[in-house]
Parts: structure tokens; C-alpha cells; sequence
């Protein structure tokens, strides 16, 4: 099975730098903005960012964590059955801008499901979309990101891996999979 | 991820350890999601859910009404005291008529213990057991473990004494195959007259003493005694049965040590639990009653994903 490398973990922290420097130049201080990782690997960037930030201007941004399970739509349609991560607001949405986290951005369903998700906690003033990873031409929905790692064009078939060392890999990498088989 | 081992919760004698511990985990998702500003989800909006209750019902038929509704699915409720049951309907027909206007679960309640099975395998909807009568009511077992395992972290292990009414009680003998099967050590207590006289071959102890039983246990769920079967002059009156099983603070103060009561409603204050029990902090009776939302809700969720 063929795989080609999407972003090795040197490029990963020279791409996260850079959408850093993009966040830093539309919210500057960070007054009223949060991050909203969705479960599970939007998590791990969140954090990812938060680090970032904080050691690029000295902020600190709150980071919270979106379970999107309950808010899909594929429910009673998929043969796998879906199961719940927790989820963690630890403060007030509403007024705030949120900068939602994901790792991979394919047909826009999750973002639907997690926009409909974090509604549940308030009315935010502003939400933003940011992507490691953007799979163009692959979209159900008119979603787009506000911030992009890499943008990919890619077919049903293939499948992008994202591996964190927080989930016990010895390195962080990005991969492209030709015909993914499970 | 893990589904279900069972179409429909008819009882928990037939379900594996694993499916209580998958509801139990899936709780305390939906309580993370009842303690939101917004307590709803959309998982089962295109679901129609009917509650058809043949006995009286308050709190279970409420919590159930909450659990659909904050899932989002289409509830229409039914009660046999208002409808054709009166005019001598079968349960069959009452129940295919229901679901002739398409409904996916079924939620019921009856006298007749056996019932939701025997509905079970003739329609085609899937069929939740909201008691029948004394034979099972697996939802309240499972918010009752549920509560034990959030108040003493685990089940496993733990001793639990169903104190009260155990003969006529669908909770008794759901909880204990419930508790039996996760790893808890069960004792009832109660006058012998209200004991099954075969209880001690499945696995559970009998103590006649309430002091002894409570001096045993980490916790103690009583059970209401059922006032309507009172004439059945099981025991001499409901003095009596206050003097020698009734918990009071002065039972509990002369323990070695501090147990937790719980108890499923609706109580008779003065009679098997006073009010300086009820409403004290060993008891989690209201939590019992917050958990059971998130466990129906977990309960159906699951049975909806099968």
C-alpha cells in the first residue's frame, strides 16, 4: 500500500508556526477568543496551538474539547456504531470568537455537526475554522477553512492519517494513504 | 466501538456485563449533556418513541418523556386509564394500532409480568420494559447501579442489602441481577412473609435482622412496601413494620460505620424510611432520580443505534 508523506513532523512545526503568526494577526490579543479542539485529534492541536501562542506573545488562550457524536448525521445510517469522547467547555461561549480545530478537513460534515454542537453552550460572535490538513474537491457541505496547514487535492479512495505523539506515536507525521484498507 | 448485545431491553437477566457497562459509560455522556445551558441533543430526531404505560406511573413515565424529548425524538404517550383498553381492546391490537401510525420503540409499562416480551416477539418495533409486574424493571436497576458507581466509584466488590417488599417488587429482582452481575455481593431483609422462598438460590443472602443487615453493607436501597398490598396481611400492620425494618436516624447512628441509602420512590415518609434519612446526606435519593434521566437516554440511544 503505497503512502507519500504529507507533512513530517519538522515541516508540522514550521506550518504550525505559520498559521500562529495568521491567528496572532486577526485576534492580536486574544481578549475574546477560545479554542475548540474537536475529538479526538482536534484536541491535540488545540493544545498544540495554545503552547504556540503562549510562547510566541505570552497569551493565554482558553482551549476546550467538542464531542460532535451526538450532532451527526450519518446516526442509525452507518454500519459502525459511533462512539461518544467527552466534552469539555470550561467557559462561556457566547460573544466569543471561536476558532474550531480540526485535524483533517474532508466532506465538512463534522464541522456541520460540531457548529450544531457548540450552539449547545452559546451564541459566539464569531467562528473560525482551522485545518492541518485541507482535502480539496472532497466537500459535502459549503464549508471552508479560515486557516490551512496544506491543502491536498485527493480521491475517495486515499485516506489522510494524522499520527500525534500525544497518541503514542514516536513522532508526529501526516500520510497519505492510496486505497486505504482499515 | 461496542453496540448492544440485545434488540430490545426486556430485562437485565439476559443482558452480558459488557452492555451494562456501555450504558453506564454512554450516561455519563448524555449527564454531561443534561447539565448544559442547551439539554438536548438531535440524535434520535427522526424517531418516534410511544410511552404506553397499563399501570400507574409518575416518575419512571416523566423520566422516560424527558430522556426522548432531550434526544429529540417525536413522543406520544398513552395511559390505559383514557383509552380503548376500557372498552376490551387486546394488548396486541392496542399496540399494532400504535404502531400502524409508525412508531420505532415502544416503552411499556404492565401488570402482567412477561408482557413486553410476549410484545416483543410480535411486532416489529423494538420494545423497552418499564416494569412488568413484579417480575422485572431493568431501567431502575440500572440507574440504581449506575448511582452506586458514581457515589462509590465502583459496583464490583461492594455489598448491597435491598431492604423491604422483595416478594412483589420488579426493582428488587432486577437490581439484584444487575448487582449479581456486577461483581456486587447481594443481601435482602425483611420480614419472612415479603421474602421469595427460594431467594437464596440465585446467589443472595437473607438477614431477618435490619440492624445486622445495615452493620453488613455499603449500602442500602429500600424499597417502598407497596400500601395497596397491605390487605394481603403479609405482616400485623404498618407500625409493626416501621418498628422492626424502618430506617431511622437512630438505626444508622448506631452503626460502625456510614452506609448509603438509597431508595426508588415514591416513599411513605414514617413508614420504611424517615425523613431524617430521606433527606440526609447518606441518602442519594435525588440523585438516583437526575441519573435516571441520563440512563434512559443512554438505553435508548444504544437500542436505536442496533
Amino acid at each position: 500500500m503505497a503512502k507519500i508523506k504529507l507533512l513530517s513532523s519538522k515541516l508540522l512545526d514550521i506550518t504550525l508556526s505559520r498559521l500562529c503568526q495568521q491567528l496572532i494577526e486577526n485576534h492580536i490579543d486574544f481578549n475574546d477568543s477560545v479554542l475548540l479542539g474537536m475529538q479526538p485529534r482536534g484536541v491535540f492541536l488545540a493544545s498544540r496551538i495554545k503552547e504556540r501562542l503562549s510562547e510566541m506573545i505570552n497569551v493565554d488562550v482558553p482551549v476546550g474539547s467538542l464531542d460532535t457524536t451526538f450532532y451527526r448525521d450519518d446516526f442509525r445510517r452507518r454500519d459502525e456504531p459511533l462512539s461518544p469522547n467527552s466534552t469539555n467547555v470550561p467557559f462561556i461561549i457566547e460573544n466569543k470568537k471561536v476558532i474550531l480545530v480540526d485535524d483533517v478537513l474532508y466532506t465538512g460534515r463534522t464541522v456541520r455537526a460540531a457548529i450544531s454542537a457548540m450552539l449547545a453552550f452559546g451564541r459566539p460572535s464569531k467562528v473560525e475554522l482551522f485545518v492541518l490538513v485541507n482535502r480539496k474537491y472532497s466537500r459535502h457541505l459549503p464549508i471552508e477553512p479560515n486557516y490551512v496547514g496544506k491543502s491536498v487535492n485527493t480521491i475517495q479512495s486515499q485516506r489522510v492519517v494524522v499520527e500525534w505523539i500525544e497518541q503514542g506515536f514516536d513522532e508526529d507525521n501526516i500520510w497519505l494513504f492510496n486505497q486505504w484498507q482499515g | 466501538m461496542a453496540s448492544l448485545s440485545v434488540k430490545h431491553l426486556l430485562g437485565i437477566k439476559n443482558l452480558e456485563k459488557s452492555d451494562l457497562n456501555l450504558i453506564f459509560e454512554t450516561a455519563d455522556h448524555f449527564k454531561q449533556v443534561i447539565n448544559r445551558p442547551i439539554k438536548k441533543v438531535p440524535s434520535l430526531r427522526d424517531m418516534t418513541i410511544a410511552n404506553v404505560f397499563f399501570e400507574n406511573s409518575t416518575r419512571t413515565r416523566l423520566s422516560f418523556e424527558l430522556a426522548e424529548k432531550r434526544l429529540s425524538a417525536d413522543v406520544i404517550n398513552f395511559s390505559s386509564s383514557s383509552s380503548s383498553v376500557k372498552k376490551g381492546e387486546t394488548l396486541l391490537d392496542t399496540v399494532k394500532n400504535i404502531l400502524s401510525m409508525k412508531v420505532d420503540i415502544i416503552v411499556m409499562r404492565h401488570a402482567s409480568p412477561g408482557a413486553p416480551h410476549f410484545l416483543a416477539n410480535n411486532i416489529n418495533a423494538q420494545v423497552v420494559n418499564a416494569g412488568d409486574g413484579t417480575h422485572e424493571h431493568p431501567t431502575q436497576a440500572l440507574l440504581d447501579s449506575y448511582s452506586i458507581r458514581q457515589k462509590l466509584g465502583d459496583v464490583g466488590g461492594k455489598k448491597i442489602v435491598i431492604v423491604g417488599d422483595i416478594s412483589h417488587s420488579r426493582v428488587a429482582l432486577s437490581n439484584i441481577f444487575a448487582l449479581q452481575k456486577l461483581g456486587a455481593e447481594v443481601k435482602v431483609c425483611g420480614p419472612p412473609t415479603l421474602i421469595p422462598k427460594y431467594i437464596t438460590e440465585i446467589g443472595v443472602g437473607y438477614e431477618p435482622d435490619i440492624k445486622k443487615a445495615l452493620n453488613w453493607c455499603d449500602v442500602a436501597n429500600v424499597l417502598r412496601i407497596q400500601l395497596e398490598r397491605q390487605k394481603s396481611a403479609n405482616f400485623p400492620s404498618l407500625r409493626e413494620y416501621s418498628m422492626y425494618y424502618g430506617v431511622n436516624k437512630q438505626l444508622l447512628d448506631s452503626l460502625d460505620k456510614e452506609i448509603v441509602i438509597m431508595h426508588p420512590g415514591p416513599i411513605n415518609r414514617g413508614v420504611e424510611l424517615n425523613s431524617d434519612v430521606a433527606d440526609s446526606e447518606h441518602s442519594i435519593i435525588l440523585d438516583q432520580v437526575e441519573n435516571g434521566v441520563a440512563v434512559r437516554m443512554a438505553v435508548l440511544y444504544l437500542l436505536a443505534q442496533n
